[in-house]
């Protein structure tokens, strides 16, 4: 039996047709993940040339620990954005679950458990408030989040209180975990296998029944290809980062999570739903989707993934102060989902963006730091390089929009 | 009853799916609707017209479960009903397609037509099913569209209302409501949507379109029910009128001079 889609041009994954409709993706402005790629190269060669420690196993183990807690903060960020909403208040929820982990655990002596559990549901919380307020009132999610952000700040000193900084013990379980955890490199590389394993076979039984159902599909060869170019991607990175300490427990996990949030953004029904919210409100509605509930959802779980960040934050400073969360934190994940290339305008990305983001600046981060540049110029290239990601996204916004791919 | 004549005269048995008698709806102050009659049968495509403010809006609205009726009664598939909700008028086999058509252009073809009723195996969505039913159906349809996974922002304005007629029939009603359908498309693109609204015709199921456009309305309709000023100014066979007499009831030039069939006197 042919294929019942032949006509159907973007399923041909022949390569000549698909060098074809990634060209005509580009030229509509469907950039995908290829601005902060491309950009991640330049900084790392850049960098490379200015301090040849910059590429260096040591210096990137360490990068990698940077990304993690600030990395899961920016994957709750996606969803919002996925939704074409705001959350500014992440920065504040981080150090208010750092506060309540270092005050119920370190001060108080509560089981660990318990607190981490405290920490998410306090971060819950947070979300469920902001959602209500969004859906109830109608009022724009960077106001409520913006009083979020002042209100949090508040609960995170009074949760404080006179100590403005709580030392974790070091040989707990938790900084343990922030710090000190690293796969070992037989696990590292058993992970590795079973990501591209897990990820070959279902590309194999997808194909297979797309044939069955008489669609085009992928053939065999170009599919061990794409898993042979992700081994080899995935086994030289963690060769490299096993050189020195390895793939650090917090990062590992930050990746995972953003697979995970990735699966069900994209199969599941309320994946689909997030993406069709953040499309068109009135269409999704009246096809029958409870939008409200999408955006509870979705600031719900960014607020926790904003509590699980300043958990992994506190455990990796080994301490929680009041100042915690503060600084630019809240921008920093703001800036990596945008500059990873989630689009700020709703319904466009995914959580890779929030790994890659996160990775270009810290990139950033760790070579000016390496040239003993003072902390003022990171500010600015930070934020100059939000500024270009912001451009891109508006330009390829408008070229989709000239091309009729709005 | 007279209006028995006006049933669609075939080969096929036609099923009295809709019937209207003395609908009326009030905002406020203002009379929306005062005694409106409107039946529609299966394989019959009826088109509404009329001038703005002659309450074609308002009665989509309620047929669609946006308003419920004030007075007058509704009675689908044999049995008195109130529309109360957009979910109880699909649930009923009532869906509409908006001037807007509802489209989220973030996503493509497949993911529009599935939206809110997406198909699941395994607890996951499944896209090698829904993409299959979705060939098929546009297959059905004859709809010219070269690729199911492109975002519906880059189809052309024909292939969006395609799309948006073709989620509608997912749900299989027996009643579907096209709300301006040929506004703002080139002469093509009407061409392609009147062939899609024949087509739904011959599928059996009972269309009822709100136009402006009079070329279109007898170029695919079977019958045309003129309102004006919220209430019935004519029920014609297409094939019996000339685009005069429509006209001339919808500006109110022959006012009740008609004669009226699905209006008691």
């Amino acid at each position: 039996m042919s294929a019942g889609d032949l006509a159907d041009e973007s399923n041909n994954k022949a390569l000549p047709g698909a060098m074809r409709s990634l060209a005509g993706r580009l030229r509509g402005g469907d950039l995908g993940s290829l601005p902060v790629v491309l950009g991640l190269i330049v900084i790392c060669i850049v960098f490379q040339l200015l301090n040849p420690t910059f590429l260096s196993s040591i210096n990137l183990v360490n990068l990698t620990m940077q990304s993690a807690a600030v990395g899961i903060m920016s994957i709750g960020i996606v969803l919002v954005l996925l939704l074409g909403e705001i959350d500014l208040s992440v920065g504040s929820v981080s150090g208010l679950s750092s506060a309540i982990l270092a005050v119920g655990f370190a001060q108080l002596g509560l089981p660990l458990p318990l607190v981490l559990l405290a920490s998410l549901a306090a971060g819950a919380a947070v979300g469920l408030v902001f959602g209500l307020i969004r859906t109830l009132f109608g009022v724009p999610s960077f106001v409520i989040t913006l009083g979020g952000l002042l209100g949090i700040l508040g609960l995170q000193l009074f949760v404080l209180g006179k100590t403005k900084s709580i030392n974790i013990p070091f040989d707990s379980l938790v900084v343990q975990f922030g710090q000190q955890w690293f796969l070992p490199p037989w696990a590292s590389y058993t992970l590795v296998g079973l990501v591209v394993f897990v990820v070959a076979f279902g590309q194999v039984s997808l194909t297979r029944r797309r044939e069955a159902a008489g669609l085009t599909s992928t053939s065999i060869a170009a599919i061990c290809a794409g898993s042979l170019g992700l081994l080899a991607i995935l086994g030289i990175a963690v060769w490299y980062l096993n050189l020195s300490r390895g793939v650090g427990a917090p990062f590992a996990l930050f990746l995972a999570l953003a697979a995970l949030l990735q699966f069900f953004l994209t199969r599941t029904r309320w994946g689909k739903s997030v993406y069709a919210v953040g499309g068109n409100v009135e269409a999704a509605r009246r096809a029958g989707i409870r939008v409200n509930r999408v955006y509870i959802s979705v600031f719900v779980l960014c607020s926790m993934f904003a509590a699980l960040g300043g958990l992994l934050a506190a455990a990796r400073a080994a301490s929680a102060t009041s100042s915690s969360g503060g600084s630019d934190t809240n921008l920093n994940a703001i800036a990596a989902a945008v500059i990873g290339g989630t689009s700020l305008f709703g319904g466009r990305g995914s959580t890779l963006s929030a790994v890659l983001g996160i990775l270009v600046i810290m990139s950033i981060n760790s070579g000016l730091a390496l040239l003993f540049v003072e902390s003022y110029v990171q500010y600015i290239v930070t934020g100059a390089v939000l500024l270009l990601a912001v451009i891109i996204d508006s330009i390829s916004r408008r070229s989709r929009a000239a091309s009729g791919r709005a | 009853m007279t209006y028995l004549s006006l049933a669609p005269t075939t080969t096929r048995p036609r099923e009295h799916l809709l019937s209207l008698r003395g609908i009326t709806k009030r905002f406020g102050a203002v009379r929306a609707l005062s005694g409106v009659d409107l039946d529609v049968y299966s394989g019959e495509v009826v088109a509404l017209v009329g001038d703005n403010g002659a309450g074609k809006s308002t009665l989509v609205k309620i047929l669609s479960g946006v308003h419920p009726h004030d007075g007058g009664t509704v009675t689908f598939g044999g049995n008195p009903v109130t529309i109360a909700t957009p979910t109880h008028a699909r649930d009923l086999g009532i869906e509409t397609v908006y001037q807007d058509l509802s489209l989220c252009d973030n996503l493509d073809v497949v993911s529009n037509l599935w939206l809110g009723r997406e198909l699941r195996r395994n607890g996951v969505v499944d896209e090698v099913e829904m993409e299959q039913r979705s060939w098929t159906l546009l297959r059905e349809l004859s709809a010219r569209i070269a690729s199911v996974r492109l975002p519906v922002a880059s189809l052309s304005g024909g292939q969006r209302q395609t799309v948006a007629i073709a989620r509608s029939l997912i749900g299989e009603p027996s009643i579907l409501i096209l709300d301006e359908p040929t506004a703002a498309l080139g002469v093509a693109q009407t061409a392609e949507v009147l062939n899609l609204i024949e087509r739904l015709r011959e599928r059996g199921l009972g269309v009822i379109i709100v136009s402006h456009n009079i070329a279109d309305v007898q170029a695919v309709a079977d019958r045309i029910v003129v309102l004006r000023l919220g209430r019935n100014n004519g029920n014609f066979r297409v094939a019996e009128v000339t685009s005069e007499v429509i006209i001339a009831a919808i500006t109110g030039a022959t006012d009740n001079s008609i004669s009226h069939p699905g209006v008691p006197a």
